[in-house]
């Protein structure tokens, strides 16, 4: 415990102001979040990594890459397909999975309501009904540990959870009763039946999400950008007019410039007026908003000021 | 721009949720939808004004009861900083989850109320504080408003904490006199206290100086994970992942390996970047060594002429967070930096009388949210070095296996 002889006594002595030895804070989160995906791959029996393919996925795909090289990811992807799917996010999936060598695991929305396992709700979103799906396809696959992109900026309930976020066997979360979280020593234990959700990017905003696509290079998918694109208003949001999202024959089509700031459910998903086209030009607009992700795009959290508390009790990541 | 973690902490009401929703308004770091959100409910609710504690007091029973429960992260930043805000709970009995957001931070600010001054709660909170080594404390000195904005409540007020201090071990101390609910002192100068010569709390945490917090000057890399590609292109690859828990490390440097003893060179240092000449804390990188060792998660790399005690008997100041209590015989799990053990409870040295800091050495047991010294025989030795000098290598957590709960948080005083 004595410091050697020579060795300064003061472990402070020789730091004083060196600028040499500071950590910026984007690669001081990105040390963080590859300290948890490590400790998730050696901890963990069979973890697996919940891709949507939205650009929080995405970020955090490239963490667990960067924490493995030169050698793969050593846990599958996990896809819940809730069959409302951007065709460019899936074709951007489909791209990260071939290039990074992994296996993808596929639970499918659709198919479990033409087996009569959950059913469509009434305003066509399958954000809800996407829990039951994830539930069953990670216990299928025998999954005990999955890796969500969630950030705690996101949403009040997020704010309060845990990087290692404990579900009983009905994959429910208890607000109230969450272990202990201290320095980095995360306690990854549980109970046959029980799983673990983990968030190594819990800490990270979206501007950090942006500025570090910026910083590293990283491809999204473009829908992230500014392009021209023939929009309707509904419920004051805008949304574009795709596969997927229809204008009404009320709805008058007009062309704009948008960009989609999240990638929820393809029919519930507005996007948002912008005139940013590249990584720093959104990174700079991020900067500026005034209002939060959700709060600017997402038809269905809105529905009650708990919303995302009770959605996580059921079990939604 | 570098990252600074806050917490807060103090008793009940004080108002450490208000100050913090404070600090994000004033800063304009809040959303207007979020804004839009508290004062519809501060409406719905009847009261005067919008609560700014909502922004942080997210579950559904913290806003019916008014109370914080658990931790809640924010988020931040000036053009100076960002920052990590970990808004705890100020109940006794959630001691625990206050445990948990100090741990990491930087900064602490325990809050005291004017009119009632330094209660037990703030005693209890500021010794945490000092206990878990957070290296700056501010003591604010809140709801001004309400005592008058007097100087003189100020000043008995910071003498006494000044005083109750000088007993703990507080390398940083700033008292700042300010009314969260009004906004006086928080980011803006207060012009009801021209008295109060000071920074207001924001310049303060923009500027406080924390780049020489970490030791740069003990080597630690505790082995994370190793990694082994297992592809035609990497057939002998064999790389040490972890995160630096202490010092600089450069290739070409000698070290050792614990607990086998075995010493080599760093033939490299990696990130998925490529190469890097140097790794600090809290950098996480892969070393490859020279020679081909036996090298495990668990084990500790650090230089030959510097190391941390290799030792099964460790002496270490416990926070005890079990339902049931700890009692001398037990027998628990123990994670130390990636290193897990089974431990035994050989001895329970004294039990800390928070308040007086009076030692209790008749006591038999610790119960929950209590904090004593043990002692402690592991089943595979430990690469331990005194919190005080590295947090990363010095603290550990205790795990029940039977529910698999973190039972205790423990910084380790000693070890032979
Ligand atoms: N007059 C006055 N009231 C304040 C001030 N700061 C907080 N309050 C009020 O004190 C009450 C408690 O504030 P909170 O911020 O919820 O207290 P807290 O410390 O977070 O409480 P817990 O998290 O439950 O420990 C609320 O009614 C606040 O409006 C202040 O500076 N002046
Ligand atoms: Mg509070």
């Amino acid at each position: 415990m004595k410091p050697a002889a020579g060795e300064e006594k003061d472990p402070m002595a020789r730091t004083e102001r060196s600028p040499r030895y500071s950590l910026s804070h984007l690669k001081t989160l990105e040390a963080e979040a590859i300290f948890i995906i490590r400790e998730v791959a050696a901890e963990l029996e069979r973890p697996a990594l919940m891709f949507s393919g939205g650009k929080d996925s995405i970020v955090m795909l490239e963490l667990a890459r960067r924490a493995f090289a030169p050698a793969r990811i050593p846990f599958p992807v996990l896809h819940i397909d809730t069959g409302h799917n951007f065709d460019e996010v899936l074709e951007h999936r489909d791209r990260e999975v071939k290039r990074l060598g992994l296996t993808l695991v596929v639970g499918s929305v659709q198919e479990a309501i033409d087996r009569g396992v959950v059913r469509e709700e009434p305003n066509g979103s399958r954000n809800r009904i996407q829990t039951a799906v994830l539930l069953e396809t990670a216990e299928k696959h025998g999954f005990t540990a999955l890796l969500g992109g969630a950030r705690r900026d996101e949403e009040k309930a997020r704010a309060k959870e845990r990087v290692f976020s404990f579900r009983d066997e009905f994959g429910q979360w208890d607000p109230k009763s969450q272990r202990p979280e201290v320095w980095g020593l995360y306690n990854t234990r549980v109970h046959v039946g029980e799983s673990i959700r983990v968030f190594p990017i819990s800490n990270w905003t979206e501007l950090d999400i942006w500025s570090y696509i910026e910083q590293e290079n990283i491809e999204v998918p473009s829908l992230y950008y500014s392009r021209r694109r023939p929009v309707f208003r509904r419920n004051g949001m805008l949304f574009a007019v795709h596969r997927f999202c229809q204008p009404r024959p009320s709805e008058e089509v007009f062309e704009a410039d948008v960009r989609y700031r999240t990638m929820g459910d393809a029919t519930l998903t507005a996007a948002v007026t912008s005139d940013a086209a590249t990584p720093a030009q959104v990174r700079e607009e991020v900067a500026g908003t005034r209002l939060t992700e959700r709060g600017a795009t997402r038809g269905d959290d809105q529905v009650s000021e708990a919303a995302m508390e009770d959605r996580k009790k059921e079990g939604y990541f | 721009m570098d990252l600074l973690r806050l917490a807060t902490a103090g008793s009940v009401d004080d108002g450490k949720s208000t100050l913090i929703g404070r600090m994000l308004y004033d800063s304009k770091s809040i959303f207007t939808d979020q804004l839009e959100a508290i004062e519809r409910t501060s409406r719905d609710r009847g009261d005067d004004y919008t609560d700014l504690a909502l922004l942080t007091d997210g579950l559904r029973a913290e806003r019916e009861q008014g109370i914080t429960i658990d931790v809640a992260y924010r988020y931040f930043a000036t053009p100076k900083r960002k920052f990590i805000v970990a808004d705890t709970p100020g109940h006794i009995q959630y001691t625990r989850n206050m445990v948990t957001g100090a741990s990491t931070a930087d900064v602490g600010i325990v809050l005291a109320d004017a009119r009632k001054g330094l209660i037990e709660q703030s005693r209890r909170h500021a010794f945490l504080v000092s206990l878990l080594q957070v290296p700056h404390l501010v003591l604010a000195v809140n709801k001004m408003d309400l005592v008058d904005w007097s100087e003189e409540v100020y000043e008995s007020i910071r003498a006494e904490f000044v005083e109750f201090a000088s007993k703990l071990q507080i390398s940083d101390l700033t008292v700042i006199p300010m009314s969260a609910l009004k906004g006086d002192n928080v980011v803006e100068r207060s012009a009801n206290m021209p008295w109060y010569q000071g920074a207001p709390l924001l310049h303060h945490l923009e500027n406080v100086h924390i780049a020489s917090d970490r030791n740069l000057v003990d080597v630690r890399f505790p082995v994370q994970y190793v990694i082994r590609p297992h592809q035609n292109r990497n057939q002998d690859y064999r790389g040490y992942a972890g995160q630096v828990a202490g010092g600089v490390l450069k290739a070409g440097d000698e070290v050792v390996v614990l607990p086998s003893g075995l010493g080599t060179r760093i033939a490299g240092i990696e990130t998925a970047d490529g190469p890097v000449e140097e790794a600090f804390a809290p950098m996480s990188v892969v070393l490859r060594l020279e020679d081909d060792l036996d090298v495990s998660r668990g084990d500790m790399i650090c230089r030959p002429n510097n190391r941390p005690s290799v030792s099964q008997d460790i002496d270490a100041m416990v926070c005890w967070m079990g339902d049931s209590p700890l009692v001398p015989g037990q027998k628990l799990a123990i994670k130390h930096t990636t290193r897990t053990a089974r431990t035994l409870v050989k001895e329970l040295q004294y039990e800390l009388n928070i308040n007086t800091l009076h030692r209790n050495l008749e006591a038999v047991d610790l119960r929950l949210n209590e904090i004593g010294r043990v002692r402690l025989r592991t089943t595979s030795p430990l690469m331990a070095d005194e919190y005080r000098r590295n947090r990363a290598t010095g603290g550990f957590v205790l795990i029940d296996e039977a529910t698999n709960a973190t039972v205790g948080a423990g910084m380790i005083v000693g070890a032979e």
